[in-house]
């Protein structure tokens, strides 16, 4: 029974009509003009001419509209949403917050800043397209006689998501109707991990059993029999980025917990070399765009090959427990290829355009991160989760040694990504947290608070504005990333969730766990 | 402060004697004599006491030191992967809480709907009044009019609980019949297992586990429902127990901290509480009482 107030007493209601009788004037207009100059959020390279622009006009959404019209963009379908960084913040304040009229004209007034010096606003370009965070469930599937264990979305569209069980079968569902398309039977052990190729042609599957299927994901049916070779269980797949590959002649990359990972010729359907190094099981393999490959291991290394001939390249030691995950910040481009947000209407005619997308849109995503350099080196960034507690985050291209050691976390680092747009990383972890950091260099931004389990794993959204949780507590949540606050919690599976991915176009996610259920969410 | 708690209230409020510590040292370095002592002169009944006691004290002694050896082995066997399907990123990882078994049996049991409205017991032996109670017959008055009643059963009293002035006090509790613990399990074979838990935990692939949980209230007492106030603890009882260290969670991913059971044993021949967690948390379809015909 709610607790009914008492009526207010006299003196109250006195003092409230008081402040009523009060007129209240209207903050004043601030006066005078204040030179600014747009810089690149990452880089800190100068957009456009130093302009004068009167205090009282300096909002946003203004700036946003002057900075698209300075870089020459008039029409308004060419123009790009920016997001604005606080200027007065110095190097540790980006990313972090926002520009405010507010702040600045209370700086202004304090004498912390001055309408007489330039002032050079932070900006970022931030995804023409907007995903709606998921509200609800669409369609809860069952089918799967055991736990779902990998769940992966076809890198094409959202309507075809792949999930890997405990029941030794993958399946393929139609998630526009929320039934199953094709039951892919044929391991001998449960299903592990499942992987897209990049253009969604094939579907690769590797299992308890320690070997790897493909799969024609339209037809559902096998491409000969299993890739043997492996001496134990598949622990991850990455197949070799489109814009490298042979043309016809796709590659995959298959970790194990024998120690060793395997390039398998798809077509030719046999091993082309062994990785053979790590000392104990490999946890994780990332097949890079410029041709190396990075896989992390319970030997506390992160070891890079090559991809040609199998070298390797580099040892990364500094964990100092196993490596659980590695991320690539191009992760997303190379999953997605020459897919983009347009969808269908995207995708280029013939094989040397879509290879040209392909490397197109890989090295738009390496650009990202080039610190502050300016340069137009593609740069690969890297960053392995521990079961040290802690993350590093690495520049394989450029130097042995992390670019920085990510602390925080009290318990082991599951699972962390990169954002689409490279600009954030998101960690999970067994203390029941998700911390966002920026993937520059590596500052802390926020813990994302919420679940009462540990955090298996987080996917960001296409655009990089919404991240989605999957915990053992049962829930997935939505969190906006700009603010670090909860979005939205999604109860509806019975026991813990495994495996969630958020569909490359932004449109659905698909969750799986102990419950034996596959969920589709929407918005 | 309860009631018995007094020695632990002068210490925190006065502290101890200056010399404890050392005299506490002494009288450890001397226990290997004592002992050599007693085991040596002790005549008659009391040496077979003695070594009675002595006996048992081994026993415990030599489980310990096997249990650290054991610990200290590492074995080159490789776990075997659990019947239950893990994604890779939890094969290798031994911490896999047994409790959590014990959460999934739950859930799997949930879903079969016959289990909606099944309670471990469906029916209780019935307890007349004169096997629960005593009366009390000390002094004069409470003799004359015979009003006390002392409490045959085991009980569980709340952590909070004083005992009342003795003019007022109508029920006694005893304090060696109060229990504060039970052996929570989830499974119907624990009867034919036999189990005399007591801080032990079983494991079987199917049935989960059996873990020694904190007991929050006595929920429904079939017997009566001044039994249920008093906080009687008899076969068939439906308790609520602290299950906030399993780290089960709800639909809704709250951490689900009390979680009721009934009792499975009978608590006063056994010394200890055994209880099945129900099920179904909603409605408390009550075991029912029948009355034996003698």
């Amino acid at each position: 029974m709610a607790t009914v107030l008492p009526p207010p007493s006299k003196r109250q209601k006195t003092a409230a009509a008081a402040r009523a009788r009060e007129q209240v004037s209207p903050p004043p207009l601030p006066v005078g003009n204040q030179r600014i100059q747009f810089t690149d959020a990452d880089t800190g390279l100068a957009q456009g001419p130093i302009v004068t622009v009167s205090l009282a006009d300096l909002t946003p959404a203004n700036l946003s509209l002057l900075l698209n019209s300075l870089l020459d963009r008039h029409d308004p379908s060419e123009r790009l949403p920016y997001r604005f960084y606080d200027p007065l913040g110095g190097e540790a304040a980006v990313a972090v917050a926002d520009f405010s009229q507010q702040k600045l004209l209370e700086a202004i007034a304090e004498g912390r800043a001055s309408a007489e010096t330039t002032l050079s606003i932070p900006c970022r370009a931030e995804a023409v397209f907007r995903v709606r965070a998921i509200t609800r469930c669409s369609a809860a599937i069952s089918g799967h006689g055991e736990s779902i264990l990998s769940a992966q979305f076809s890198p094409a569209n959202s309507s075809r998501l792949a999930t890997g069980s405990g029941d030794k079968t993958a399946r393929i569902w139609d998630t526009e109707t929320g039934t199953p398309m094709h039951t892919l039977s044929g391991h001998t052990g449960w299903v592990l991990c499942v992987a897209w190729s990049p253009d969604g042609g094939l579907l690769a599957t590797g299992g308890m059993d320690g070997t790897v299927r493909i799969w024609d994901p339209v037809a559902g049916k096998p491409l000969g029999g299993p890739l043997k070779g492996h001496g134990k269980w598949i622990t991850s797949i990455a197949w070799e980025p489109y814009h490298v590959q042979e043309p016809g002649r796709p590659r995959l990359a298959s970790a194990s917990k024998d120690g060793t990972v395997r390039i398998w010729d798809v077509v030719g359907r046999k091993t082309d070399f062994a990785l053979t190094g790590h000392k104990g099981c490999v946890s994780c393999v990332r097949w890079g765009g410029k041709g190396w490959i990075y896989t992390a291991g319970h030997d506390k290394t992160v070891k890079v090959w090559e991809a040609k001939e199998g070298k390797c390249v580099h040892t990364l030691n500094s964990h100092a427990h196993w490596v659980n995950h590695l991320a690539l910040s191009t992760d997303f481009a190379l999953r997605t290829a020459y897919h983009d947000h347009t969808g269908k209407k995207g995708v280029p005619e013939t094989i040397e355009a879509k290879r040209e997308k392909a490397k197109e849109r890989f090295e738009a995503a390496a650009g990202v991160n080039t610190g502050g350099s300016g340069s137009n080196e593609t740069v690969e960034r890297l960053v392995s989760a521990s079961d040290d507690c802690t993350m590093y985050l690495w520049s394989p291209a450029t130097s042995t040694k992390p670019v920085t050691r990510l602390l925080g976390h009290q318990k082991q680092v599951n699972h962390v990504v990169f954002s689409p747009d490279g600009t954030l990383l998101a960690s999970a972890g067994f203390d029941n947290l998700i911390k966002l950091w920026s993937a520059k260099d590596g500052t802390f931004l926020y813990t994302l608070k919420g679940h009462v389990g540990p955090v298996y794993q987080v996917a960001f959204s296409a655009d990089s504005r919404l991240l989605v949780s999957g915990s053992k507590d049962t829930t997935l949540k939505v969190w906006d990333v700009r603010t670090g606050k909860l979005k939205e919690d999604l109860p509806g599976h019975k026991d813990q969730v495994f495996a969630v991915d958020w569909s490359p176009d932004g449109e659905r996610v698909g969750s799986g766990g102990q419950d034996k259920q596959v969920r589709v969410w929407r918005h | 402060m309860p009631q018995n708690e007094y020695i632990e209230r002068f210490q925190k409020q006065h502290g101890r004697r200056l010399d404890y510590e050392e005299r506490k040292r002494k009288r450890i370095a001397r226990e290997g004599h004592n002992a050599s002592e007693k085991a040596q002169n002790l005549r008659g009944l009391r040496a077979k006491l003695y070594q009675q006691k002595r006996h048992k004290e081994k026993i415990q002694m030599k489980k310990q030191i096997k249990a650290h050896e054991e610990r200290n082995v590492k074995s080159s066997e490789p776990a075997a992967p659990s019947d239950t399907p893990l994604p890779a990123y939890l094969l290798d990882r031994s911490n896999q809480t047994n409790a959590k078994a014990l959460s999934s049996a739950i859930k799997n049991k949930r879903a079969e709907k016959a289990a909606k409205f099944s309670v471990p017991l469906p029916k209780v032996r019935g307890i007349s009044e004169e096997e629960m109670f005593k009366v009390v017959k000390t002094g004069k008055k409470t003799a004359k009019k015979s009003w006390k009643r002392m409490i045959t059963k085991p009980t569980f009293v709340g952590p909070d609980f004083t005992r009342r002035p003795v003019k007022y006090e109508r029920f006694i509790r005893p304090m060696g019949l109060r229990y504060k613990k039970a052996n929570v399990s989830h499974a119907t074979v624990l009867f034919f297992l036999g189990l005399y838990l007591h801080r032990s935990q079983v494991t079987h692939p199917e049935l989960g586990v059996t873990v020694q949980l904190p007991i929050i209230s006595v929920k429904k007492n079939p017997q009566n429902p001044m039994y249920t106030q008093l906080g009687v603890l008899t076969k068939g009882t439906i308790i609520e127990v602290n299950v906030s260290e399993l780290g089960l969670v709800t639909a809704g991913g709250k951490v689900v901290w009390g979680r009721w059971a009934q009792i499975t044993n009978n608590c006063e021949n056994d010394g200890c509480v055994n209880a099945q967690l129900r099920v179904y948390q909603q409605r408390p379809s009550k075991p029912k009482r029948e009355i034996m015909a003698m």
